[in-house]
C-alpha cells in the first residue's frame, strides 16, 4: 500500500508544502521541499511526528491555582492528549521553583514534565 | 500624599520594561523604578505557558513564564531597582511627575528625571470591529481565555468558534483542544492566516480544526449565553457573500482579531503618534517627541518576537539613563523614515545623526501584504542605501533590517522604505 502525504515544512518562513509518499512504514519519496532540512523534517513528520506539551496542572496553597508546566523533550505526537489528560489529574503543592519535576517519566515515555515557572505559597 | 524621587521610571513590567529597567541600571541610572498594574511581573508573558520563546536572546526554547523569570531574576539581582507592584498609573505631566495609585500607599506623586513608557498593547475587542447581532454572554478575546484557561483555571467554554487566524487565535485553539473543549473552526477574513505556519500545523492540523480562509462572522446569536454565529464567505473587498452563510453551533466565541498600543499615557501628553502602527513616533534611541520620555516594545508598534521587545527595552533603558545623568549632549538633526510602495510600518520613524554615532541603526518593518521574491529597499535622495532580497515577505513577520552607521553618512533629509517587484 502506498500512501500520499501533502506536509507543510515549519522549518524555516519560507513554509514549502511538498509531497512525501510512504510505503509499509517507509518514506519512498519526498519531493518539493526547497532545502534538506525540509526534507529532514519531512520525513519525520510522517513516520514518527513529536511535539513538546505544555499544559497546566492544579496548584494548593500557591499564589496562583495553576502552575505551567512543559515536557522536558519531545512526546511522540500521538500521545499529547492522553499526556495532557494524564496532567489533568495532577496536584502539586507550593512553593515550587522553575525546573521542579511535576510528574516524572509520563506514562512511561521515558519523559518528564517540570515547572516553567517559580510559584510562591501563599 | 506620599512622595518619591527617581532617576528612571518605568511604566509597565512586562518583556519591555524589565529589560529597560536592567539596561537603565546597567548603564548608570542610581535610582530606577518599574511600576506594574498585576500582582507580579512578567505582563502578558505568565499568561502565554506554550513555548518557542527566547530563541535569539536565550538561544533555548523558553515558555513564556520561563522567559520573564529570567529578566525577573535580572530585576532582583539589581538592588538600585524598585518595583511597586498592584499599582496603577493615573497621570503622567510633562515636567516627569506622576500620579500613581495603589492598596498600600493610597495615592503616590513620584518625580522622575526620564520615563519609559512599556505598557504594551491591549486586543481588539467586539466593539472594536462591529459584530452584529446579540450581546450574550460568552464572547471573549482570545488573551483573556488564555488567562482564565492558563493562569485562573476557568474553562471559558466547551464548544468554541475562535474569530482571527493570528497566533493567539491559533495558540488558543490548541490550549482549548488540550483542556477537552471542542473547537468547531477558526474563521479568518482574509486570504491568509497572519499566524506561524508552525502554528497552523501544530494548533490547527494536529487537532483536525478547519480553518475557513476569506471567512467572517455576519451575527452572535443567544440570550444570556452564545449559541451560535453565522458565518459567510468574503469577496476581494472583504463584503460578505449572499447566499455563502451557514450556521456554527458554539457557547463560546473568541476574538484574535488584532492589538492596539496602549498608549492612553503617551497621548495625553501629546506625545506625536504615528497612525499606522498606533504608538509613538520614536527615533532609533527609542526617545518620543517629547525630551525625557521614552518607549519600547509593543506600546510602540505591535512585535511577533519577544527578543526584540527585549532587545528594544534595552535600548531606551539606555538612553534613559543618559538622559536622567545629562549625557545625551546634541541631538542632532533629524531624519525621517517614511514606509511606502508595499511598506506597512518602519521603526524608527526618526532617525537621529548625532556626530559621533558608531552604532548601527536597526529598521523593524512589516510589508502591507503577503509577497514573492521582492526586494526591499531603503532609499534617500534617490540614492539607494541598502537593498535586501526577500523570497517570501509577510505581514505577519517582522523584517529587522541594519542601516550601518557610514551609509546613515550619505543620507538626506530622509529616508524612503520600499518594496521592489
Amino acid at each position: 500500500m502506498e500512501e500520499e502525504r501533502r506536509v507543510s515544512c515549519i522549518v524555516c518562513p519560507l513554509s514549502c508544502v511538498g509531497d512525501v509518499t510512504i510505503a509499509d512504514g517507509k518514506v519512498k519519496t519526498v519531493a518539493e521541499f526547497g532545502c534538506p532540512r525540509g526534507e529532514a523534517y519531512a520525513r519525520e513528520e510522517v513516520i514518527a511526528p513529536k511535539r513538546m506539551l505544555t499544559t497546566t496542572v492544579r496548584v494548593s496553597g500557591g499564589q496562583l491555582p495553576l502552575l505551567p508546566v512543559i515536557s522536558r523533550q519531545l512526546l511522540p505526537k500521538d500521545k499529547i492528549i492522553s499526556c495532557a489528560r494524564c496532567l489533568a489529574n495532577v496536584t502539586v503543592s507550593a512553593p515550587i521553583k522553575e525546573g521542579d519535576v511535576i510528574l516524572s517519566d509520563i506514562l512511561k515515555l521515558g519523559v518528564d514534565i517540570v515547572a516553567s515557572r517559580d510559584l510562591d505559597a501563599i | 500624599m506620599h512622595e518619591e524621587i527617581f532617576d528612571v521610571v518605568i511604566i509597565g513590567g512586562g518583556p519591555a520594561g524589565l529589560a529597560a529597567a536592567v539596561s537603565a541600571s546597567d548603564n548608570g541610572a542610581a535610582r530606577v523604578l518599574v511600576i506594574e498594574r498585576d500582582r507580579e511581573l512578567g505582563g502578558i508573558l505568565q499568561q502565554c505557558i506554550h513555548n518557542g520563546f527566547g530563541l535569539h536572546r536565550f538561544k533555548e526554547e523558553l515558555t513564556g513564564p520561563g522567559y520573564a523569570l529570567r529578566y525577573i531574576k535580572m530585576v532582583e539581582a539589581r538592588s538600585n531597582i524598585t518595583v511597586m507592584l498592584d499599582t496603577m498609573v493615573l497621570a503622567v505631566a510633562a515636567d516627569k511627575t506622576i500620579v500613581a495609585v495603589n492598596s498600600r500607599d493610597g495615592m503616590i506623586k513620584i518625580t522622575a528625571k526620564a520615563v519609559i513608557f512599556t505598557m504594551g498593547c491591549r486586543e481588539r475587542t467586539r466593539g472594536a470591529i462591529r459584530i452584529p447581532g446579540s450581546r450574550p454572554a460568552g464572547v471573549f478575546t482570545a488573551g483573556a481565555a488564555q488567562r482564565m484557561v492558563n493562569m485562573e483555571g476557568y474553562l471559558p467554554g466547551k464548544k468554541v468558534v475562535i474569530l482571527g487566524s493570528g497566533d493567539i487565535g491559533l495558540i488558543m485553539a490548541r490550549r482549548m483542544s488540550l483542556e477537552g473543549t471542542r473547537v468547531e473552526a477558526v474563521l479568518e477574513i482574509m486570504a491568509y492566516s497572519n499566524g506561524l505556519t508552525r502554528n497552523v500545523v501544530q494548533c490547527l492540523e494536529d487537532y483536525n480544526i478547519p480553518l475557513y480562509l476569506s471567512h467572517t462572522i455576519l451575527a452572535v446569536h443567544g440570550n444570556g449565553r452564545v449559541t451560535g454565529v453565522t458565518c459567510a464567505k468574503v469577496d476581494a473587498a472583504m463584503r460578505p457573500i449572499a447566499g455563502t452563510e451557514f450556521y456554527l453551533e458554539c457557547d463560546c466565541l473568541l476574538l484574535s482579531v488584532g492589538l492596539i498600543p496602549e498608549n492612553e499615557l503617551s497621548r495625553e501628553l501629546g506625545i506625536e503618534m504615528d497612525g499606522r502602527t498606533s504608538g509613538p513616533v520614536v527615533d532609533q534611541l527609542r526617545q518620543t517627541g517629547l525630551p525625557g520620555f521614552f518607549a519600547a516594545g509593543n506600546v510602540v508598534h505591535v512585535h511577533d518576537l519577544v527578543d526584540f521587545v527585549s532587545e528594544e527595552g534595552e535600548i531606551a533603558g539606555k538612553y534613559a539613563a543618559w538622559h536622567a545623568n545629562g549625557k545625551m549632549g546634541d541631538c542632532g538633526c533629524l531624519i525621517t523614515v517614511k514606509a511606502a510602495n508595499g511598506v506597512r510600518t518602519a521603526v524608527p520613524q526618526v532617525i537621529r545623526a548625532v556626530s559621533g554615532n558608531t552604532e548601527p541603526v536597526r529598521l523593524y518593518m512589516r510589508v502591507e501584504k503577503p509577497e514573492k521574491n521582492v526586494t526591499l529597499a531603503i532609499l534617500s535622495d534617490g540614492q539607494v542605501l541598502l537593498e535586501r532580497k526577500l523570497r517570501v515577505a509577510k505581514p505577519g513577520e517582522m523584517i529587522v533590517v541594519d542601516l550601518p552607521v557610514e551609509n546613515i553618512k550619505k543620507i538626506g533629509d530622509d529616508i524612503t522604505v520600499v518594496l521592489k517587484h
